[in-house]
């Protein structure tokens, strides 16, 4: 017979374990996933990969144009989407006081922020590419943004709420105007914070396929019209990867190494960034 | 009297400016709404067609043929539920021991990289996960894990059925496996975030009155985040239902109702990926479209309820208990 206190230590102790348990189970597959795309990725990541395009089936090339591809569309949609989120954050935190909108838009993006992102590919499509009448790189760009703003809007939005209230009673009671108040004082003071959320935005654009799938689709030659189908590395891996051919996948491999580690990087930087500027205030 | 005219010409410009700026900022806020207002307007409208040719129909419908015409999303809507649910039923336990040991038991040294590990990992874009299930994991478990699946649990009574089939290591368990994989760093990560809401002073007369560690994460640290769990839970499966990239590699596409879990069918995203842009005619088009509506209709309802759930959380944040 186990006294009461036997048994509650057997149970923690059981318990304990477990947890560990799964913090290993957890890790294991991460390892896993990280340690094939390194031993497939290093090995297929030769200059070529950086300096031809992607080769028709059955013969050598590289992954120029999607990588310029990927990042033109990154880079556009980041324009397109910061300046709209960074407005609608500051609207949130700087102005939202009253009113019903403030509320409701702060739900609607939390949901917009998880919304699946083939969705949003499809809305591109409904209002842009039947419009134009074909595949291009802005209807890519236009899809990237929808998802940079909802990312954008919520870092704005916390990053402001952590300003004192005192820096802006103090630049008030200086007889400052509220639009000076808001861009010289708080966003200037909030500025790292915000320069994360856009770096955070960047790392996930860089690796979303499906909004692209139905927008920008792809191109198999070098192309820099923004007005056209463009390649770009999310939609060449997932083409190249579900191909029989050996050529491609080893192409699909270093790819999907490449944006593995600029997210990875972009999320290490965007951290680091944070954490120097909490430092220094 | 110049200075003052000229002094108050310049307030009352201030004052336009502040108005202007308002207004932008407000404009930017009413953006959000009208872009989600657009999304469904114009999912709905893309469906109109199936809607009028199918109408209820569609919903319970398994059929699904270009040639003749004939949609029905059944397939993808029961695949995207039942590769959700295996993902959850795997995930939720792992999640939240690791979150668990990430707040309770971990060395302190070891507190913060392994946090960041989490974070960064739910960070790694979904084709990663797709492309490793496709070309590791899939071989793997149809050689070494489905035959003894098979062996020992499809030849019991009433489970039977559900893992038998032949062990090609594509399919909808699959599937749910690699979403698993992906959802643990990121319902871990939200876990842990709520966990460490409880109060200090909670957790330290817990502990002072002698309870162990297993005692108090289940009966001071889980009932008082119980709705942030379920909450985080929630953005997981909003997340998974959502899911394109990674159940596309490695559910089959197959557009079959199928008892066994162990064969191919089809998910709502991935029907769409695989089938979108070579969609010909109005109504193919228009029945993936609706496709694309009842997907968004699922999450948005998901995800909305998680949202609720984690605010009411925060909200409970400032109350002395």
């Amino acid at each position: 017979m186990l006294t009461l206190y036997t048994r509650r230590r057997i149970v923690n102790i059981t318990g304990l374990l477990v947890s560990m348990l799964a913090m290993a189970f957890g890790l294991f597959w991460l390892c896993w996933i990280l340690f094939t795309l390194l031993s497939h990725g290093l090995t297929a990541l030769t200059p070529a990969v950086f300096s031809q395009m992607t080769p028709p089936p059955g013969s050598t090339g590289g992954l120029l144009n999607a990588i310029a591809g990927t990042l033109m569309m990154s880079l556009l949609g980041t324009l397109i989407g910061t300046p709209i989120g960074i407005l609608a954050g500051t609207y949130l935190a700087e102005f939202g006081q009253r009113g019903w909108l403030a509320p409701v838009t702060r739900f609607i993006n939390d949901i917009l922020l998880s919304a699946p992102s083939i969705v949003i590919g499809l809305f591109v499509y409904e209002v842009y590419v039947i419009r134009v009448g074909h595949f291009s790189g802005w209807a890519g760009a236009l899809a990237l943004a929808i998802i940079v703003i909802p990312i954008v809007i919520r870092t704005t939005e916390n990053m402001l709420r952590l300003i004192p209230n005192t820096l802006r009673e103090a630049a008030s009671a200086l007889g400052a105007p509220q639009w000076k108040i808001v861009s010289f004082v708080t966003l200037r003071a909030a500025r790292a914070g915000i320069i994360t959320g856009v770096m955070l935005a960047i790392a996930r654009i860089s690796g979303e396929t499906a909004p692209l799938l139905f927008t920008a689709l792809n191109n198999q030659f070098w192309s820099a019209d923004m007005n056209s189908p463009l390649a770009n590395l999310p939609v060449v891996i997932f083409q190249f990867a579900m191909s029989p051919y050996e050529d491609w996948q080893h192409l699909a491999w270093a790819g999907a190494l490449l944006i593995t580690i600029s997210v990875l990087t972009l999320n290490i930087l965007a951290r680091i960034l944070f954490r120097q500027s909490a430092t220094t205030h | 009297m110049k200075s003052t005219l000229l002094h108050q010409a310049r307030l009352k410009q201030q004052i336009w400016l502040d108005m202007l700026f308002r207004g932008l900022t407000r404009l930017s806020a009413f953006g959000v709404l009208a872009l989600l207002l657009a999304i469904i307007a114009s999912l709905v409208i893309g469906s109109m067609p199936a809607i009028e040719a199918f109408g209820f129909h569609f919903l319970v419908s398994d059929e699904w043929n270009p040639v003749t015409d004939e949609y029905g999303a059944l397939v993808p809507i029961v695949g995207t539920l039942v590769t959700s649910g295996i993902a959850l039923l795997i995930a939720i336990p792992v999640s939240f021991g690791i979150a668990i040991f990430l707040t309770e038991l971990s060395p302190r040294v070891l507190r913060r990289p392994l946090g960041i590990a989490v974070e960064l990992l739910a960070g790694i874009p979904s084709i990663i996960y797709g492309m490793w299930g496709l070309f590791v994991f899939a071989p793997l478990f149809a050689d070494h894990f489905e035959p003894w699946i098979n062996d020992h649990i499809g030849t019991l009574p009433m489970l039977g059925p559900f893992f038998a089939g032949p062990p090609m290591g594509i399919g909808i368990l699959t599937a749910g496996i690699i979403l698993a994989i992906m959802v643990i760093p990121f319902i871990a990560s939200v876990m842990r975030d709520v966990f460490e809401v409880v109060p200090p002073m909670l957790k330290e007369s817990a502990y002072g009155v002698g309870a162990t560690t297993w005692e108090v994460v289940m009966k001071i640290v889980l009932p008082f985040t119980r709705i942030g769990v379920v909450g985080g839970i929630m953005l997981g499966l909003g997340r998974a239902l959502g899911e394109t990239m990674a159940v596309t590699f490695v559910i089959g596409n197959a557009h079959e109702l199928s008892k066994s879990l162990l064969m191919p069918g089809n998910s709502i995203s991935s029907a769409l990926a695989n089938e979108f842009t070579e969609a010909v005619g109005e109504l193919y088009t228009s029945a993936l479209i609706e496709l694309g509506l009842i997907l968004f209709f699922i999450t948005f309802v998901v995800l909305s309820l998680a949202r609720l759930m984690l605010h009411k959380l925060g909200k409970g944040e400032g109350q002395t208990t």
